[in-house]
């Protein structure tokens, strides 16, 4: 595969949320606010990235029977670069995510994209499929927290949008609704790929 | 101000569920609720770990990371635990009740990358609770994880059958469910508060 393939493919087409179900816990947590979303998103890019080039650099090395432990160490030290980052410069947001920095370890994509993928390929492409898997995911993130931050908060990037007249539906804000809009997107995008597999078989 | 452990415990359980508020637990939760046997078994085993972890934990903050000031290094250090922990209930069921590692055993190591279980212990440190608090809020929260997962697992096996939407087959009629379930989970939300 070109390094171009390899983007393509973890970033849409074996997309994590919506193709493997994976890392779905900080997607619907961090989607009320699309500040939150992206800097969530941009948090499990570094870490996906990195921790995929590292992985792949030591998969030669690294024991069969402890490779999850080791993996997981090598991710925890990047989450924990991306935590003090965040408390060090951007104090609200780090607020505002809470303990969700940190969970980014268990992050299912991560562990997912270590195990499928860097474990068996060279640095360089882990390191982009890394980025792919990372940005398809934060696309998730940011078309689910648009819609929520719009309709609840009338606003959008913290901007006013739609002003008074607008009713806030406070359901929005709440944490049913994190779960529907995921619901409503994999119906979207998976529908009408599986109803053409159903035509063709 | 402090909080009852008692009012904890009830909290972690119903208004502020870990995985219908805050969303932890949720890979393991779909993909192992298809049937209730299974699922009582990981949540008995989210439970039992969850409570010990967060009391372990809670002693390991307190006395070590925090003298020593090396706080930052509290994610590394939770997660060795964890997965140390779930090694070692483990290997002594193993020995000594072949029976519950039939049932058990197969899902403990799932539970290592259970983001409920870290999640609790980040809770803990995050909202400041002392040593009882913290081991009721692990406690109450792996309960409440238990009961989730059941009623998940509960509701599919009877819409099995049932006509569904060709894309939200699966992954997405299960998150649908779950939204419903947290609807009604608000319901309790008058009756205590933490956070």
């Amino acid at each position: 595969m070109t390094k171009k393939e390899i983007f393509l493919s973890s970033a849409f087409t074996e997309n994590s949320v919506w193709k493997q179900i994976l890392g779905i816990c900080s997607a619907l947590a961090v989607t009320n606010l699309m500040s939150n979303s992206m800097v969530m998103g941009l948090g499990v890019i570094f870490t996906l990235a990195l921790s995929g080039f590292t992985i792949s650099l030591l998969r030669e090395y690294i024991p069969k029977r402890i490779r999850m432990m080791v993996q997981t160490l090598i991710i925890a030290s990047y989450v924990i670069v991306v935590d003090l980052f965040l408390r060090a410069f951007y104090p609200d947001m780090s607020e505002a995510l809470g303990p969700y920095v940190g969970l980014i370890i268990t992050n299912c994509i991560i562990m997912g994209r270590a195990e499928a993928f860097a474990g068996k390929n060279r640095p360089v492409d882990s390191l982009i499929d890394g980025i792919g898997a990372g940005f398809g995911y934060t696309l998730v993130l940011l078309l689910i927290s648009t819609v929520r931050e719009l309709f609840g908060f009338g606003s959008l990037l913290g901007r006013e949008i739609l002003g008074d007249w607008w009713t806030r539906w406070s359901i929005m804000v709440m944490a049913p609704s994190a779960f529907f809009m995921l619901a409503i997107l994999i119906w979207i995008i998976e529908g009408p790929l599986q109803r053409k597999k159903l035509n063709k078989g | 101000m402090e909080i009852s452990p008692f009012v904890i415990f009830l909290a972690a359980i119903f208004t502020s569920n870990i995985l219908l508020t805050n969303f932890l637990g949720m890979c393991s939760f779909l993909s192992v609720s298809r049937e209730v046997e299974s699922s009582l078994g990981l949540g008995m085993a989210v439970f039992f770990v969850m409570t010990f972890t967060t009391a372990i934990n809670y002693i390991i903050y307190n006395l070590i990371l925090v003298p020593l000031n090396i706080v930052y290094l509290q994610y590394i250090i939770f997660i060795i635990v964890i997965a140390a922990f779930v090694q070692l209930i483990e290997m002594l069921i193993e020995r000594f009740s072949p029976v519950l590692y039939y049932t058990l055993g197969i899902f403990l190591p799932l539970i290592t990358v259970n983001c409920a279980i870290l999640g609790a212990s980040l809770f803990m440190i995050i909202r400041q609770y002392n040593f009882l608090q913290s081991v009721l809020y692990g406690a109450g929260s792996g309960l409440g994880w238990l009961l989730a997962i059941l009623a998940l697992a509960g509701i599919r096996q009877r819409v099995r059958y049932n006509y569904v939407p060709t894309g939200l087959q699966g992954a997405g009629l299960s998150l649908i469910i779950t939204g419903i379930m947290a609807l009604g989970f608000i319901g309790f939300s008058g009756v205590v508060v933490i956070q």
